[in-house]
């Protein structure tokens, strides 16, 4: 039997940080306002107290330079979780991401590897306008020798920080902040996730739904919705961005024989884009309707909150593209 | 300074000129593509720093660092090859002129980003005192560097967390064709490290125990109080940005004004003067070198192409376990 | 003597323009001389020279524009290096690669009007097995024509084939073709089974002494033709079996339809390859005699594709029997929809243990093939059972 516990993601974010500090000397938490202000979302409230300031590091607005400075302690043999408050400011770090990071492994023909854990707040919602509503999960994924990572769930938001310490190479994991209060139960005895897979988490056989982070919870609505009207959906949550996975994804569409993919982020250029044409290039002869994508609308995101909720898929957007996959009235 | 050092330090030197001039001629014969950023005229500012550096420290440089690998240990056969993008190469032949790399010998590129690695630099310092090691880490970087944000991040952070980094700053005064004085808006460049109360010198980096003194006298510094340092060196560099320049925004004359301070002459009349050396052997040193570059390019030239079916090799570890 | 070339400065550069030479024939040259000063789309650039030597022959003059690698002047080096000659002939194609450009062709134009809309996956099903898709309807989006339509088709066109022959009209022409549809219709309902039917397998060895003692003590009274065989023993204890479990005797079609007619589809393997599946209908209300006479009828008919379609549509379950002298066991795969199907093997005499004694005992393997949607190892396991005290107990059949 499994043993359940309730938990928001907040704090399931949060023992996953304290776990990883707790088990191995090397590790550290760095990034703004993670210490004396207990993290701008209260992840890491209280472990400033418990840790010291040694392992908890409040820095300057300074994301290039304190993300450089995360890939180099990790270079030089410390294991540090970097945060990135959001990703908005992520891109000031891209630099050191894109060309450090991900880079030196090879070009440094395999002598340095770059065991760094950056950690970012992602997601649209809480009417935060254009700056601050950013779903950049394929530009990262866009970038070999970087692992990209979404917690989808609050099982993945507890325990994929364990496994990413684990990687010898850069890991990009995005949390989002929009589910932070959102209560969930999760079981007690199950410690590790497999983050190199993707996670079927509804089994069904008329169609795949295939989505990540803040798509899993609101795809996992409407396949139950979808059920009680008889229709039999398979949900994948994609959980690692790159490299894919490409062998579970194929396998639900090929016992489907129809997709569906769900993201927020924009829809050119997009996770679903490249989802779409693996399976076009992989499995077309499994199709039996053509692939569907639902992203996010190619605008800046709105500061009214009726403009900001079209601009990416809902519930009903979900429920309403199945039944027309499937012919269903 | 005993006669064998003083040797050595100019056989360094040396090297360096010899080996870039032959980069330069295998270049014109295509054998090396890419960009090549050529050091002369500025050898005595990584001899010099270097030398104060143990096998312990580390070293990170920017895409003009032959001279660095170079005066760091690296053999001139390793170096040779990486240019050849052959796998004898040091960075297996991945990274070319502007990457190169040895771990072993904690050389850490060859960073082409200007300024990418001063934040990359501060984080390995910062590794170093929270593992309780004593040891340092030593970044180069041109003028040009010190104009972006990751420069003044950087200094921020070495400042703020007190890590041990030895910051130098290679003044040739000119970020690619671009004048110091329509780059920065305060030419003593070693003001903008103690703008950020962190030990800052400027020193003539075109006399090599000049920059030795400095050097050493930064390093002792920097063990002793954990803080890091701003060294400033200003050169000059007597050839183009890169192969392909044209050189339309400095006067001739004002490189045969500079060409009169070339260090190894210089440091070659000290030598001389403090009768630390003989014309003959200064000969002898040269003849080796000669020998010692040709003997890389022929290691060059037989050196192998790694197979296609590696293309996809060092962009993740081997062992992924996620 | 050498050739002085136009160097590469960069990948960028293909060609310069000779401006002025600043040493003439005769002279003797040191390296890092500037031997000529060449205009580039970058500007005038100061030409070095890397040897030491005489300068024999200048082969241009100044306006002249060359490319890359060409021949600039013969030098004559002072001390003769050999590597100093890779340059010349050989490299302008490495330095200057020629690429042409590729005439694409213009595109067709297609006209989509007559384009048989398809899902992929029908489209291959449909060649798979012969379909010509010009005749079918689709019910996808569009109107387009997917795998539920392909597979009723094959359906259909097997039914067809079948009744054609039942009929007693067909030619031998007609035969083969039917020949042809039926090994597609195995394919395309065995693919199906397989790629959708998460299967669990199971297998008990059952003593047949009893059966077998009690089958061949009627046949001693009976005449030849009315003779029995194991199969039909077999179909009826299988068939009393169903009845005890029920969940075996189904349907899955959006969950489990559990039927309660049984009626038995019988695996009959064809000459020309390829199997069929006449149904005993009713058989848990028929006597062995009963089964052992629609066997008699249904076989022949069977194997001359003589069945009419009915008899091939109505199965609830299916069982197959591998006959004397094959393979010990045999796993089948599921026709769907149903959930199960059953296998006998060979009946053959093989050590065999009871009660702490080892004897020789005519023993058969029989195997459940069940559909793990529909049902657990659990019930897999009690129909065995029941089999099994089914045949313990011949005379209750």
């Amino acid at each position: 039997m499994k043993e359940i516990t309730k938990i928001t993601y907040r704090e399931a974010l949060k023992q996953g940080v304290r776990e990883a500090l707790q088990n191995d000397e090397r590790v550290f938490l760095m990034g703004e306002d993670v210490g004396r202000y207990g993290g701008a979302f209260a992840v890491s409230k209280g472990l400033l107290q418990e840790f010291g300031e040694d392992k908890i590091m409040d820095v300057p607005l300074s994301e290039s330079g304190f993300v450089g400075a995360g890939i180099g302690a990790a270079v030089a043999g410390m294991k540090p979780i970097v945060e990135v408050m959001t990703v908005n400011f992520g891109l000031l770090a891209m630099d050191q991401i894109v060309n450090n990071a991900a880079t030196l492994l090879h070009m440094s023909g395999g002598q340095m590897n770059v065991p760094v854990v950056i950690r970012m707040g992602c997601g649209i919602g809480r009417q935060l306008a254009a700056q601050h509503s950013h779903s950049w999960e394929p530009l990262f994924a866009h970038i070999p020798g970087l692992i990209v990572l979404s917690a989808g769930t609050h099982e993945d938001a507890r325990h994929m920080l364990a496994k990413a310490l684990k990687s010898p190479d850069p890991v990009i994991v995005f949390e989002y902040t929009s589910m932070l209060n959102i209560e969930k139960e999760i079981p007690v005895n199950i410690t590790r996730v497999d983050i190199s897979k993707a996670k079927v988490r509804k089994v069904g056989k008329d169609i795949s739904i295939i989505t990540y982070g803040i798509g899993v919870y609101k795809c996992m609505d409407a396949a139950n919705e979808l059920a009680s009207i008889g229709i039999d959906t398979e949900v994948v949550d994609l959980r690692i961005l790159r490299p894919l996975d490409e062998e579970t994804i194929l396998a639900s569409v090929s016992k489907t024989h129809k997709a569906l993919i769900v993201e927020d982020a924009w829809k050119s250029v997009s996770i679903s884009s490249e989802i779409s044409a693996r399976i076009m290039e992989k499995i077309f002869y499994e199709l039996d309707a053509p692939v569907l994508r639902l992203a996010g609308v190619e605008v800046p995101i709105p500061y009214p909150l009726h403009l900001e909720d079209a601009s990416v898929p809902q519930k009903n957007d979900i429920i309403n593209a199945v039944k027309k996959m499937l012919n269903h009235d | 300074m005993k006669a064998e050092e003083g040797q050595h330090l100019l056989y360094q030197m040396q090297l360096i000129r010899r080996f870039e001039e032959k980069s330069a001629e295998q270049y014109t014969k295509a054998k090396i593509r890419g960009f090549l950023h050529l050091y002369i005229g500025e050898e005595a500012v990584a001899v010099g720093v270097i030398q104060a550096l143990t096998d312990e420290d580390s070293i990170l440089s920017t895409y003009r660092e032959h001279g660095h690998a170079l005066a760091r240990g690296l053999s001139a056969e390793s170096v040779m090859a990486e240019m050849y993008g052959k796998k004898e190469g040091c960075s297996m032949g991945r990274g070319g002129s502007m990457h190169l790399f040895d771990a072993s010998k904690r050389f850490y590129g060859g960073n082409a980003i200007v300024s990418g690695h001063l934040p990359l630099a501060v984080g390995m310092a910062l590794a170093l005192k929270k593992q309780n090691k004593k040891n340092i880490t030593c970044c180069f970087f041109g003028e040009g560097a010190a104009a972006e944000g990751e420069f003044h991040e950087s200094m921020n952070l070495a400042a703020l967390w007190n890590v041990p980094v030895l910051f130098v700053c290679e003044n040739n005064l000119y970020a690619m064709g671009t004048a110091l004085k329509y780059t920065h808006s305060i030419l003593e460049l070693e003001k903008k490290g103690m703008a950020y109360g962190i030990d800052s010198v400027a020193v003539d980096g075109m006399n090599l125990m000049a920059v030795i003194n400095a050097a050493n006298k930064a390093v002792t510094k920097i063990k002793k109080t954990g803080k890091p340092y701003f060294l400033v060196c200003n050169t000059y560099r007597f050839r183009a940005h890169s192969m392909f320049d044209a050189e339309l925004y400095r006067d001739k004359s004002e490189v045969e004004e500079w060409k009169k301070r070339d260090p190894i002459a210089i440091f070659k009349k000290y030598l001389l003067q403090e009768k630390l050396t003989t014309e003959q052997e200064i000969a002898i040193i040269e003849a080796r070198i000669e020998s010692e570059v040709q003997r890389a390019v022929d290691f060059a030239e037989s050196g192998t192409l790694e197979s296609i079916e590696d293309l996809t090799k060092f962009v993740y570890s081997k062992k992924t376990e996620l | 003597m050498i050739e002085f070339v136009m160097p590469s400065l960069g990948a960028d550069m293909e060609d310069g323009t000779l401006v002025e030479w600043r040493k003439k024939k005769g002279d003797t040259v040191k390296r890092g001389d500037i031997i000529a000063e060449v205009e580039t789309q970058k500007g005038l650039i100061e030409i070095e020279i890397f040897d030491e030597a005489v300068i024999e022959k200048l082969l241009i003059g100044p306006g002249t524009k060359v490319p890359v690698g060409s021949p600039l002047a013969l030098i004559n080096p002072i001390h003769d290096k050999a590597e100093t000659i890779v340059t010349t002939t050989a490299k302008k194609d490495l330095i200057h690669p020629i690429i042409e450009k590729e005439k694409t062709p213009a595109s067709p134009t297609v006209s989509s009007d007559d384009r048989i809309k398809i899902s992929p996956l029908a489209k291959r099903i449909a060649t798979e097995n012969n379909i010509d898709t010009s005749t079918l309807s689709g019910s996808g989006e569009n109107g387009a024509i997917t795998k539920e339509d392909v597979e009723k088709s094959i359906a259909k066109k097997l039914k067809g084939a079948l009744s054609q022959e039942a009929l007693g009209t067909t030619t031998e022409d007609e035969t083969a073709s039917a020949s042809i549809s039926i090994r597609a219709a195995v394919a395309a309902a065995m693919s199906k089974s397989n790629r959708e039917i998460p299967h669990y397998y199971l297998e008990k060895t059952i003593d047949m002494t009893k059966a077998l003692v009690l089958m061949n003590k009627a046949n001693k009274e009976r005449p030849v033709k009315q003779r029995l065989l194991p199969a039909a023993l077999l179909i009826r204890a299988v068939a009393l079996s169903l009845q005890e479990v029920p969940e075996l005797n189904a349907l899955w079609d959006n969950g489990l339809q559990i039927r309660s007619d049984i009626n038995i589809g019988f695996v009959v393997s064809l000459r020309k390859g390829g199997i069929i599946v006449p149904a005993i209908p009713a058989a848990n209300l028929k006597t062995i005699d009963e089964i052992m006479s629609a066997l008699n009828d249904i076989i022949p008919r069977a194997k001359a594709l003589k069945l009419r379609s009915s008899e091939l549509s109505d199965s609830t379950i299916t069982m197959t029997s591998i006959g004397e002298g094959g393979a010990d066991s045999v796993y089948g795969i599921i026709y769907p929809p149903q959930v199960a199907i059953i296998g006998f093997g060979n009946i053959s005499e093989q050590p065999f243990a009871e009660n702490g004694m080892l004897g020789v005992r005519p023993i058969v393997r029989v195997t459940v093939s069940a559909d793990h949607r529909a049902t657990d190892g659990l019930i897999g396991s009690r129909f065995l059972t029941a089999l099994n005290r089914h045949l313990q107990n011949p005379a209750s059949l």
